[in-house]
């Protein structure tokens, strides 16, 4: 207990830091991930073979070499100003676009095609139809997948601590560098971990109820 | 008519003339600003010289060729390590968690549940600070030096580093938790008749689980149980932090060292090093691909 309570500011500063990194860089993962996914479901061949590339090499690349890649590549196109925080957001936004996008994707796939076909004998546009028949019916079926990518998003948000963010995993650095027990440490910090996950999981799993359709 | 992905014909209908036309026109669009966008990265790379000959001079060298090669090979050695202690812990806990005693059920499902939750590298840095599992792996590598010859000898060189096992145990215990989830999901996915049909025939259940149904749940599963075999794969890349030798750190090490009038190849050794990543993931989520098509 006293390894918490004499570094309470520590893992503040750290838990804070992990929240942060995880809320803004689930935002643009979600705004990259659609965008990805209307460029892999488009009718435009060439679009879809973009998006097909862009999925496959980030899906295949460790995050830890995509971290080393930005923090090293970006400033040399020009981001010179930005901060460590700033490119762990680009990085993890990035990285988890392409889950996103996958989920998504297999929420478009679960939709019957009789739906759409309905939709059309009905005299529906194409956007309408999309707006009014099939993402509603895709959203709902990829919120447990987007649950998953959220928490691991939250999990590979401590690959930042190793690139100069403040957050839990430097919290757990720093405490071990001075000298606490590691397993007080290391319980400590995972419990943080578990709170956390706890929180969003629990939240869409109520978001899943919410939207489930009824009967 | 062409038929295009199940998807783009959910959304639409296969287009005509107009909507046809359009899309050239939307292709061109896209192929112009993507285009562009890598023409220009190419630019600004070149102008911080990272395209100069010298920067990826270093690569004809025999010696950056096996040091690369060294990284490779490290990273291929955490890889089966892990793999197979996390294919055995994953057996181990779906055991656990499958099994009828609340004894064994519910330290299983909390330490499956445990072990998800948190981030491998929390649990692998907290190994590498662990002075038990240091001095553990130096005493057993001693041991091995001392008392079993050349062989003996040749196993502490090349396993008996104690970040190796950091890396590799931190690993294993995550990803052994998710190949146990995958396997009980394989397990629910056998139909009950088959246990039943076990039963029936006299077979006790350890019987019934290790002759009828762990092999056909490992049969369905195995496209999964690949699947996360390229994630044990990724976080091998880990080692960078706790400074196991592996490719990424190999590369580091390698552009740090290869200093050139524009500056360091950091973009070179990354364009080696990602695209070796990215070929040994592709190929194993190939087999997976392969094996589910099979299966299907």
């Amino acid at each position: 207990m006293e390894v918490l309570t004499d570094n309470a500011g520590l893992f503040w500063q750290g838990f804070v830091g992990t929240v942060r990194l995880m809320c803004l860089s689930t935002l643009l993962a979600f705004a990259l991930g659609i965008v990805l996914v209307s460029f892999r479901v488009s009718p435009v061949p060439l679009c879809r073979g973009l998006g097909a590339t862009v999925v496959t090499v980030l899906c295949n690349t460790p995050l830890t070499v995509l971290f080393f890649g930005v923090t090293l590549g970006l400033p040399m196109l020009g981001l010179t100003e930005a901060g460590y925080f700033t490119l762990a957001v680009l990085v993890m936004g990035g990285y988890a676009s392409a889950f996103v996008c996958e989920a998504l994707r297999s929420g478009v796939n679960a939709v019957e095609l009789g739906q759409a076909e309905a939709a059309r004998s009905l005299g529906m546009s194409t956007a309408q139809t999309a707006a009014l028949i099939v993402f509603p019916q895709a959203g709902r079926a990829a919120v447990p997948p987007l649950g998953n990518v959220v928490i691991t998003l939250v999990k590979n948000s401590a690959l930042a601590g190793g690139f100069s963010v403040y957050e839990l995993f430097s919290t757990e650095k720093t405490l071990v560098e001075r000298g606490y027990a590691v397993a007080l440490v290391f319980l400590w910090v995972t419990a943080a971990y578990l709170v956390l996950i706890a929180v969003i999981s629990t939240g869409f799993h109520l978001l899943e109820r919410r939207l489930a359709v009824p009967g | 008519m062409k038929s295009g992905p199940r998807t783009a014909s959910a959304l639409f209908e296969a287009p005509g003339p107009r909507a046809r036309r359009r899309h050239t026109w939307y292709a061109v669009l896209v192929a112009l600003v993507t285009g562009g966008a890598v023409c220009w990265a190419f630019l600004r790379f070149s102008d911080a010289g990272q395209f100069d000959a010298r920067m990826w001079e270093a690569f004809q060298y025999r010696g950056v060729q096996l040091r690369i090669l060294a990284g490779v090979v490290d990273t291929f050695k955490a890889f089966v390590l892990s793999v197979v202690l996390s294919l055995a812990l994953g057996f181990l806990f779906a055991a656990g968690r499958l099994s009828a005693h609340r004894v064994l059920r519910w330290p299983a499902g909390a330490l499956v549940e445990f072990f998800r939750a948190v981030p491998v590298i929390i649990t692998v840095f907290a190994l590498y600070a662990t002075d038990l599992l240091r001095t553990y792996v130096t005493t057993v590598a001693d041991v091995l030096r001392r008392d079993f010859g050349s062989p003996g000898g040749w196993v502490a060189d090349n396993f008996g580093s104690p970040t190796l096992w950091a890396l590799v145990i931190g690993i294993a215990l995550y990803n052994g938790a998710a190949q146990a989830e995958i396997l009980r999901a394989g397990v629910g996915a056998v139909p009950r008749g088959q246990f039943e049909a076990g039963y029936a025939l006299g077979m006790r259940k350890t019987q019934v689980m290790t002759a009828v149904v762990m092999p056909q749940a490992v049969r369905t599963m195995l496209p999964s149980i690949i699947s996360q075999m390229v994630v044990t794969l990724k976080d091998t890349s880990l080692g960078f932090f706790i400074m196991y030798e592996e490719l990424l750190y190999a590369g580091k090490l390698l552009a740090q060292n290869t200093a050139t009038p524009s500056g360091y190849p950091y973009l070179p050794v990354l364009c080696v090093v990602g695209s070796l990543y990215i070929i040994m993931c592709l190929l194993l989520s190939r087999v997976a691909r392969h094996l589910a098509a099979r299966n299907s």
